[in-house]
């Protein structure tokens, strides 16, 4: 990761973050760098007041009137406390407005991230960990936080306290302000190498981190088999050894950003002493002085000038503090531009589709509502026409492979009729789930085409050819929500009555009805309340919701009681009735009845036909069914 | 909770003691230094010789190089003293954990326990360094700047105590108002992220859908509310400057004003230009620390809730007491169940098992039947005391399993659990699991048994092939034959299958049984299944329902006696004798 930051440029992160928050908050943001601006400068000026002051001070305090010495002395401090008043507005209003920025932008990015994500190819999920993917929205988006809210703000602020105290110094004496000027080579020597040291430190901690926190998590999810092993002492040796590591790489981190502060402050503790000896020096030997404004250096002056060399040392402190901040920010939202820059799916087609009454005469017209009738829309030069969805389904010489060395499917050719069901049996990774994704496009075919209704797939929009097919995966993802939410996922329209039918359909409503809060039952943690088998009942209610004419099927593997599994068994029956139908089949009663079934090996067919021909050929499906056979 | 944590500090006591003599030394220093500079100032407006200003500056020199030095070494002790504190509470929270016996577990979600090792200990680790450094280092600024303001400014340093109180009312008024704020939102926050998990986690039904959209309106709906609520607590935090801020302008104006009035009216004689500068200088020091004080505040409020999340793992008292001098010898594989009743937790009402008598002989096949909640997971893990039985007693080899030693007891009861998992690493890594020292021989004739030799030597990279996280990228059948090959390893006593062949097809199922026969004849194997083919040849077949044995005999004598096993067998058996309802059964990845 760090070197396509590196070769990805710090500075062209750091731009790209200044136009997203410039047009994130076209008015606000300007407006802040104004305020801080502003109220910088007033935090520097003060200082020529007091100066003022003092000088007052010691040009009267001989005399001992005190009432003299306050009349020319309350206009300056009546400046100053308009000064202040002015400055304090400008602070009020900055951090307020600031606030709403950074959490403003933070959102925005957010949800950038997320929106961005929703259209990548399925490819994207596949390849990366869950974990990874949620580093993004977590780690990266923290440290993006951490930049714009403080460390922006401080760095902006001190630079230019830091200027305006240079100018000013400037203004008294050139010759004192070279002494402080070597001071400031100095400081930012040592917390380039203190700040960078930190920040690659505390880099190579949250590597460390990720590490520990993989181990734990596999040795939590297994922990009983732990327990059953006898196995304790293994995982903790294996724990501490990446304990250790990150420890180490934390204490260096920290001891490096802790010890910066107090090496600065004291770098000006000692330009303190120079600029003294400087001063006095001037003083005494009455040495020629120059300056902007041209007067000659005085005991007020040399004052003044300690004053601001403190001052001078604590805004360069306060800059050298964020360095690590900023680094850490320019690497994590490195990270999120490079998410929210990747390729999303493609998607050329035009054809839609819409819901749609077909009259007597069987012209087909377009409708709002949900009708149980679709239609595919296609625009050809202005001129709309319609085509019913029926569910004819054609595949002609079909390649495709996930990576270049590994082809998944060659030269497959099938048909489905509407309402006939066609089953994929074969070993792990002879590619019948490659099959179906592409025929929903979750994949794009590399060679072969695809027709649907007589239409070439690729010429019909994702969103409507997915939704045009209702899908039960082999493993079940609910959502956080009610158990009625989760149906309703397929069909956002449909009534509570609609969605119980489809539960009632499907065989779930017998057990939702039994749950205390029945069809209002919270699912949390892809409902992990409920049972394997009650949770594909609910994954078949969602898709026989949509109700669409094609469904694509991949049957559960996984053990469930025998009770349970009929009750399932029996679901997926109703649901394939008058359906084109796409099955990955492991139950012997979904091949017997399917329309064809095609045993695929290594990607290719090899047979093909219905139960009863293919017993008779005695080829591999007999071999598979008698038991005869090993799978995988 | 503090007695539970500090207890980790261990051999950090000293760097953390360190750090604390540092920083204290170090804040002396650093508020002697104003004192100086003020001097210095003085020296220079009273017409110094440089001489004299080289005899401050020396002085100042000296205190700089101690208060680099101090603060230095204050740092490198906290960055020590806090992350291996931090490092020994990961360590005793997993040490810990280790412990736990299967109800403990139960009690935490995996998920939960990781976000307490990680992000739990960092809240505490870095509270812990704030506490060391800041909160010892605030009060004594504060503490010490008051005293120096009175001894260099006399009356002058009563504006001090204006400012003072005005400040610290205000800062603790916006802690206290922010922090719940501050709390709701992380809550949302992690709500947020969990969202974004299952999103992720469900992308192919989203895209499968069509419902990129929703998500979209659902995530936004989601990250505006935070936005609201995190804005609404940022702006409470922002007030902190300007309140800050402005008590520092007043505390300038006043001592600038009344430093006038005094220095002028004693004529220079009671006090000086230099002390109302350093006046100036102690008042921003005190301001500093208050605002350090009230930052330490809410870093600690925050943690205090990840101390108790951590002290609750900590806390947890591991269920099963071992008995002094315990048998460290299983004799045989029997097992006797007397009278057993089990329930998960004291308050629950019903009971998982109940009145179990059940006696297996050393050598038999158990096969054992029931639908889902019967009990028969339950059952078998009480033998390797998995659990303690609530009523009654269940012996292994004739010994009540409370009185072995309980690594003995699990080393030779091997259970093939049914959520079964696999870890990173290679197969003979993951092998070795049950027993490190077996040789690559041993390994080869376990797997042999298990029906897993011939198709790990299908794989390139053979027994050396890596097992990605969770076992991701074997079948699911294969998974279950490598678990089976582990247990064998063990060359248990006992060995149990909990339904451990399902994924696995009938013939091959039938030849693990039959190796099982031949091989190990002398090993208690208790087979758990759904299919009525891997159990059909048992010596003792027990039909479960509702936490009873509602059947007990071989297949002849239940055929005859047991209705739901007669109908269980024409529903499985119909047709072809070995082919069940299951035969053809394998699991596909996802990406497949």
């Amino acid at each position: 990761m760090d070197k396509k930051v590196k070769a990805k440029g710090t500075g062209k992160v750091f731009k790209r973050i200044m136009k997203e928050l410039f047009s994130a908050y076209p008015v606000m943001f300007p407006l802040v760098i104004v305020l801080i601006v502003l109220s910088s400068i007033g935090a520097a000026i003060p200082d020529i007041f007091i100066q003022k002051v003092l000088s007052i001070i010691t040009d009267w305090y001989a005399t001992g009137d005190w009432a003299g010495a306050r009349e020319h002395m309350v206009p300056t401090i009546l400046l100053l406390i308009g000064l202040y008043a002015l400055s304090l507005l400008c602070v009020f209003a900055y951090t307020q407005l600031m606030a709403v920025i950074t959490q403003g932008f933070l959102s925005k990015m957010r949800q950038k991230m997320f929106n961005g994500m929703q259209d990548l190819p399925l490819g994207f999920f596949d390849r990366k960990k869950t974990g990874d993917i949620m580093s993004y929205y977590t780690n990266d988006i923290d440290t993006l936080r951490q930049l714009v809210s403080q460390a922006l703000v401080s760095m902006l602020r001190a630079g230019l306290v830091l200027l305006v105290v240079l100018f000013m110094m400037l203004y008294y004496s050139v010759w004192v302000t070279l002494v402080v000027l070597l001071g400031v080579v100095a400081m930012t020597i040592v917390s380039k190498k203190m700040g960078g040291g930190s920040a690659k430190h505390f880099i190579a901690s949250q590597i460390a981190m990720g590490r520990l926190e993989g181990y734990a998590q596999e040795m939590m999810n297994g922990q009983k088999v732990i327990k059953v092993f006898n196995h304790e002492e293994e995982v903790k040796k294996g724990f501490d050894s990446l304990n250790e590591d990150y420890c180490e790489n934390m204490t260096k981190a920290h001891t490096f950003a802790n010890i910066l502060p107090p090496i600065i402050g004291n770098i000006g503790n000692i330009l303190y002493v120079i600029v003294a000896v400087v001063g006095g020096a001037l003083l005494i030997y009455k040495a020629p002085s120059l300056s902007i404004s041209g007067m000659t250096f005085s005991i007020s002056i040399a004052v003044t000038f300690l004053n601001m060399t403190k001052q001078f040392t604590g805004n360069v402190n306060q800059f050298s503090q964020q360095i690590n901040a900023v680094i850490m920010g320019i690497a994590g939202s490195a990270r999120v531009f490079e998410l929210m820059d990747k390729e999303p799916e493609t998607d050329e087609g035009t054809i839609t589709l819409v819901n749609a009454v077909v009259s007597d005469d069987g012209t087909i017209r377009e409708v709002e509502e949900h009708t149980g009738t679709w239609a595919w829309k296609s625009q050809d030069k202005g001129e709309v026409s319609y085509a019913l969805l029926r569910g004819d389904v054609r595949i002609n010489d079909l390649d495709f492979s996930y990576s270049p060395e590994k082809p998944a499917l060659h030269n497959v050719s099938l048909y489905a009729k509407p309402g006939q069901k066609v089953a994929f049996v074969g070993a792990t990774g002879a590619g019948k789930t490659t099959i179906t994704n592409l025929i929903n496009r979750f994949y794009e075919v590399e060679d072969g085409k695809i027709f649907y209704d007589g239409i070439d797939i690729n010429r019909i929009k994702k969103n409507d050819l997915r939704r045009s097919m209702g899908l039960v995966l082999q493993e079940t993802n609910l959502f956080t929500g009610t158990i009625l939410d989760n149906i309703r996922y397929g069909n956002l329209q449909a009534s509570d009555e609609e969605c119980i039918n489809a539960a009632k359909l499907s065989g779930a409503d017998d057990f939702i009805t039994r749950l205390p809060d029945g069809y209002d039952t919270q699912l949390n943690n892809n409902g992990s309340n409920l049972s394997q088998g009650q949770r594909q009942l609910i994954a078949i209610a969602r898709a026989a919701v949509a109700d669409p004419p094609v469904m694509i099927l991949d049957e559960a593997t996984s053990s469930i009681d025998t009770h349970t599994e009929a009750v399932v068994q029996r679901g997926m029956d109703k649901l394939m009735e008058g359906r084109t139908v796409f099955v990955i089949a492991h139950r012997l009663s979904t091949v017997k009845n399917a329309k064809a079934i095609m045993v695929l090996d290594h990607g290719v067919i090899i047979e093909r036909g219905d139960h009863e021909s293919l017993l008779a050929e005695k080829g591999m499906y007999y071999q598979l069914y008698t038991g005869a056979f090993e799978l995988e | 909770m503090l007695k539970t944590l500090l207890k980790s500090v261990r051999e950090y006591k000293k760097p953390s003691i360190l750090c604390f003599l540092f920083i204290v030394a170090e804040s002396v220093t650093e508020t002697a230094i104003p004192f100086i500079t003020a001097s210095l100032a003085n020296a220079i407006n009273d017409g110094a010789t440089i001489s004299e200003i080289l005899r401050f500056g020396g002085v100042l020199l000296v205190l700089a190089f101690f208060s680099l030095l101090f603060g230095v070494l204050g740092g490198v002790f906290a960055a020590r003293a806090a992350q291996g504190f931090a490092k020994n509470l990961r360590q005793d929270m997993m040490y810990k954990i280790q412990t736990y016996n299967f109800e403990n577990i139960d009690r935490f979600s995996s998920s939960s326990l990781v976000t307490r090792l990680t992000t739990d200990v960092s809240n505490i680790s870095f509270s812990y360094m704030m506490i060391i450094r800041t909160a010892i280092r605030g009060p004594l600024m504060l503490i010490f700047s008051v005293v120096m303001g009175f001894y260099m400014g006399g009356m002058l340093a009563v504006t001090y105590l204006v400012t003072i109180p005005i400040l610290a009312f205000c800062l603790i008024l916006v802690a206290k108002k922010a922090m719940p704020a501050f709390r709701r939102v992380f809550r949302k926050y992690d709500r947020l992220n969990e969202s974004v998990e299952e999103n992720v986690r469900g992308m192919r039904v989203v895209k499968g859908f069509a419902r990129q959209e929703y998500e979209k309106k659902k995530f936004h709906d989601a990250a505006y509310d935070i936005q609201k609520e995190f804005t609404y607590a940022e702006r409470l935090v922002s007030l902190n400057t300007p309140v800050m801020q402005l008590s520092m302008n007043i505390n300038s104006v006043a001592i600038l004003f009344l430093g006038a009035k005094f220095v002028i009216e004693g004529r220079g004689l009671n006090m000086n230009i230099g002390q109302v500068s350093a006046m100036l200088t102690y008042g921003i020091q005190i301001l500093m620390s208050l605002m350090m004080l009230s930052m330490v505040y809410v870093i600690i409020t925050i943690s205090l809730e990840s101390g108790n999340r951590v002290c609750e793992v900590l806390n947890e008292v591991p269920g099963l007491k071992m008995k002094e001098d315990p048998v460290k010898e299983v004799p045989n594989g029997s097992v006797d169940f007397t009278g057993v009743s089990f329930k998960y937790s004291e308050k629950a009402k019903r009971y998982a098992l109940q009145d179990i008598d059940v006696h297996i002989r050393s050598g038999m096949t158990v096969g054992i039947l029931g639908d889902t909640g019967a009990g028969k997971t339950t059952l078998i893990q009480l033998i390797p005391r998995l659990y303690d039985v609530t009523e009654g007693e269940v012996k292994v080899g004739g010994i009540n399993v409370k009185d072995y030693d309980i690594r003995s007891l699990r080393d030779s009861v091997s259970v093939v659990l049914q959520k079964n998992e696999l870890f990173s690493g290679t197969i003979k890594d993951n092998l070795r699991w049950g027993n490190e020292d077996a040789t690559d021989e041993e390994i080869r004739e376990a797997c042999k048994l298990a029906q897993a030799d011939e198709f790990i030597n299908t794989f390139p990279e053979g027994y050396d092939t890596m097992i990605e996280q969770g076992g991701t990228n074997v079948s699911g059948g294969q998974k279950q034959r490598l678990c089976i090959a582990r247990a064998l390893l063990k060359k248990p006593k006992i060995l149990i299958l909990d339904d451990s062949t399902s994924a696995v097809d009938t013939k091959t199922d039938a030849k693990i049984r039959a190796g099982f026969k031949s091989f190990i004849p002398e090993t208690t194997k208790i087979i758990i299944a759904q299919r009525i083919a891997s159990v059909r040849d048992a010596d003792l077949i027990i039909m479960m329902h509702n936490g009873t044995i509602s059947h007990m005999g071989t297949d002849r004598e239940l055929m005859e006696s047991c209705q739901t096993y007669r109908e269980l067998y024409e529903e499985q058996m119909s047709g072809t004798e070995e082919f069940g309802t299951a035969s053809v059964i394998q699991e596909v990845p996802v990406n497949g």
